[in-house]
């Protein structure tokens, strides 16, 4: 797993590609399809953006797990709030946003496993593709060499589920890659491996 | 007036002795300007003079206007304690050792604030009791600016802002006497830009002479003129003559707003009550202002080419250099308002990182590259901002990406059935993929050409929502650096939107990787190298060895015809 040498990266190019060896992972890494799902879900119109080729790696189950767990404490905590409002110190009117907020949780909540299956991203020999949402599509190609960091975060939930989210950063705020519910093993090689391209990578600004 | 900058505890200098001329950036630890203490701290006390004068104002009317003082007795004025108790002395004594404190506060600010230039970073020390040490590398520098405020140029003196690439990351020498600011200025950019030594040390001969001879005159010709030391100080290659940048000004959209406001009141007025006629009155003061500001701050606008990048200059009043070094340019906006279009006038405006806050109010002023001009202008300020356009791509960006859609034009327009989504500009929409650029055309009532030098672009979104699906169309966005120009464009065909991505995605990589900006004055070791694609095509012959060259998207068509951008302009 090579850059094949037909790269138009000159050799002479300063230290960006002294080190050709270090690859691009392809498909294939057991670290980062453990407990994934296997088919990403898109639109069933034809005029859908197309997935196009190569291996798309997707996110943990364990994912929308959290995001229940997550969501049903925050509808506790709302409706409890409501009924204490409501009931014990007679305020009618705290039923009016408290319905809003239940509905669009509860509508979240319907559409978020098929969202989950839906994130994606895609490895290739110089870029990171990341893709999700299926009512409204979102592709975006991250060149490695443009990464300026790499965040990983997981709270308390995240850890006793054992999954992270992973972030890339660029020099531009817009790009807004975050990649949710890997798991920790995934995140940690997903993080190393970015980190390794885009050092032999390396461009301007 | 001598170099008031002496060195001090002297360190270990680094590589970069040899390499530069002036005294300041020899890689030791110097001071800055010794006003400046004053100059910072100036406002703090015009405050404190404010405050005493404020509480001592019946006291001085009754020492110089007698007649106008009321016989109103202070109990407990200290003034008048002061006199009665006969302790002038002793008051004097205390203001005088507030003065002295004062003055040691000063000084020893001064003596602790450093800075050094080396061959890699610029780094400034400063604080007393809590240091600060800020070191910016020099291969990341995004420009070099030159403020030079009102008081600062009476003095002679000059703010110099090493622009860094991120938010609150300048690092600012404030101040140095201006000969001194455009020597360490020039330093800087060469140093950053990896040229070659033998070549900075042959134009540097013979020149400290006549520094320490301009030393003594620049602060009259800076009183005078304002500019810069006339062998700093190359011609501008646009004229902006004040009369278009006010009609400039008057004929954008705040007026229409005003006139809006303006009929809004006058009907407010009419139907309701006429006392709301007055309200008139703070509004043109606040447009007036505001117009003011704008112009004041364009007025004096040159921009010119120098061996360091684009050197551009404005402001009456606080009057900014800054030095835009080559591939520090993320996104250029040549744009036409509606009521310009008669007058034939556009702006250019770019995006770059300007290394302030988000909420600095000044970062719009540094995105305008050209405020206001005609055609002609528009096409040296392009020549000057994109050097690696090639000369005869430059009829794609201005008569066919500006004015708008002719016959046969390399632009890829929105689909006739989505017109729906663009219904005045679906003619127009479209965008173009050159092997350095990417083009996006948009806007008949304001037209609008972004360019993208695809060696700077930091990702790039492919996007559809469910009403553009059943169109068959979708949303492209180029993602750069955070700024006034917005890389979007929507409603392409579906099929040709994904092989822009897809190319685009490609062609991003290439450009990249054959881009020497960060270190623009080094020529590339060996340029012939560029120009044989496939280094070893044998290696393709070679199937086990390589298994992972399947998986390589394309990027090998991408032409590479240009040669890397870090030519200079």
């Amino acid at each position: 797993m090579t850059i094949s040498p037909d790269q138009p990266t000159p050799a002479s190019d300063s230290p960006t590609t002294t080190d050709a060896t270090v690859a691009a992972p392809t498909g294939g890494d057991e670290a980062l399809d453990a407990g994934t799902y296997d088919a990403i879900v898109e639109p069933r119109s034809e005029n859908r953006l197309p997935l196009g080729d190569g291996t798309w790696h997707q996110i943990s189950r364990k994912y929308i797990v959290v995001q229940l767990i997550s969501h049903a404490l925050f509808l506790a905590l709302v409706i409890a709030a409501a009924v204490v409002l409501g009931l014990v110190l007679d305020q009618a009117w705290v039923w009016i946003p408290a319905g809003v907020v239940v509905v669009v949780t509860l509508a979240t909540l319907i559409v978020l496993p098929r969202q989950a299956r839906s994130i994606g991203y895609q490895l290739r020999g110089d870029d990171l593709v990341f893709r999700r949402g299926i009512l409204w599509q979102r592709m975006v190609a991250v060149p490695y060499g443009r990464m300026q960091l790499v965040d990983i975060t997981h709270g308390p939930l995240d850890r006793g589920f054992g999954i992270a989210q992973l972030k890339l950063v660029t020099a531009a705020a817009a790009t807004g890659v975050t990649i949710p519910g890997l798991t920790q093993a995934a995140a940690e090689r997903l993080r190393d491996t970015l980190i390794d391209v885009a050092e032999t990578r390396r461009t301007g600004l | 007036m001598s170099t008031p900058e002496t060195p001090a505890a002297p360190t270990p200098a680094a590589a970069a002795v040899a390499e530069v001329r002036s005294p300041l950036s020899d890689g030791e630890w110097h001071r800055l300007h010794p006003l400046t203490p004053l100059m910072k701290g100036g406002l703090f006390l015009v405050v404190v003079i404010g405050i005493v004068v404020t509480n001592l104002r019946d006291r001085l009317i009754a020492v110089f206007l007698p007649g106008m003082a009321d016989e109103y007795e202070y109990a407990g004025d200290p003034v008048d304690y002061i006199i009665a108790n006969d302790l002038l002395i002793l008051a004097a004594l205390v203001v005088l050792g507030v003065l002295v404190v004062l003055l040691a506060i000063f000084w020893l600010s001064w003596r602790f604030h450093t800075f050094r230039i080396t061959g890699d970073d610029v780094e400034v020390r400063s604080g007393v009791l809590f240091r600060t040490h800020r070191r910016a590398p020099l291969d990341r520098v995004q420009g070099v600016n030159l403020t030079r405020p009102m008081i600062a140029r009476i003095l002679g003196m000059a703010k110099l802002e090493v622009v860094g690439a991120g938010l609150d990351a300048n690092v600012k020498l404030e101040y140095l006497s201006t000969p001194n600011a455009e020597a360490v200025r020039g330093d800087i950019l060469r140093l950053a830009s990896g040229r070659q030594l033998a070549e900075a040390r042959r134009e540097t001969t013979g020149s400290a002479r006549g520094r320490a001879a301009a030393v003594v005159s620049a602060g009259i010709t800076g009183l005078i003129e304002g500019e810069e030391g006339a062998d700093d100080h190359p011609a501008s290659v646009v004229h902006l003559p004040p009369g278009r940048l006010i009609g400039a000004h008057l004929m954008s959209g705040s007026t229409i707003w005003l006139l809006l406001l303006v009929v809004g009141v006058v009907i407010g007025s009419v139907i309701g009550t006429p006392w709301l006629l007055f309200s008139i009155v703070p509004a043109l003061i606040g447009f007036g202002a505001y117009w003011f500001r704008q112009i004041t701050r364009s007025l004096r606008y040159s921009i010119a080419p120098t061996p360091a990048g684009v050197r551009i200059t404005f402001g009456l009043f606080t009057t900014i250099t800054e030095t835009l070094p080559p591939g520090r340019i993320h996104a250029v906006e040549i744009a036409q308002p509606l009521l310009w279009r008669g007058l034939g006038w556009f702006r250019i405006r770019v995006n770059r990182l300007s290394g302030r806050a988000a909420t600095d109010s000044s970062s719009q002023q540094f995105s305008d590259v050209l405020p206001v001009g005609t055609r002609a202008d528009v096409d040296r300020v392009l020549r000057l901002i994109l050097p690696g356009l090639p000369g005869d791509a430059l009829p794609v960006v201005l008569e066919r990406g500006i004015l708008g859609p002719v016959a046969d034009d390399p632009y890829t327009n929105t689909p006739r059935r989505a017109r729906g989504l663009r219904p005045l500009s679906w003619r127009r929409n479209g965008f173009l993929l050159t092997p350095d650029a990417l083009l996006l055309r948009s806007g008949v009532l304001r037209r609008a050409l972004v360019v993208l030098p695809l060696a700077r672009l930091q990702s790039i979104r492919l996007s559809q929502g469910p009403v553009d699906r059943a169109l068959d169309v979708a949303n492209i966005t180029g993602h750069t650096v955070l700024g006034q120009v917005s890389g979007s464009l929507g409603i392409l065909d579906r099929a040709a939107a994904v092989t822009l991505w897809t190319d685009a995605a490609a062609a991003v990589t290439a450009a990249s990787s054959r881009d020497h900006s960060h270190r623009w004055g080094t020529t590339p070791a060996e340029p012939t190298a560029i120009d044989v694609p496939p280094a070893h095509p044998a290696a393709i012959d070679v199937p086990p060895a390589q298994p992972a060259a399947i998986d390589v998207p394309a990027t090998e068509p991408v032409a590479i015809v240009a040669p890397p951008a870090e030519g200079s302009p």
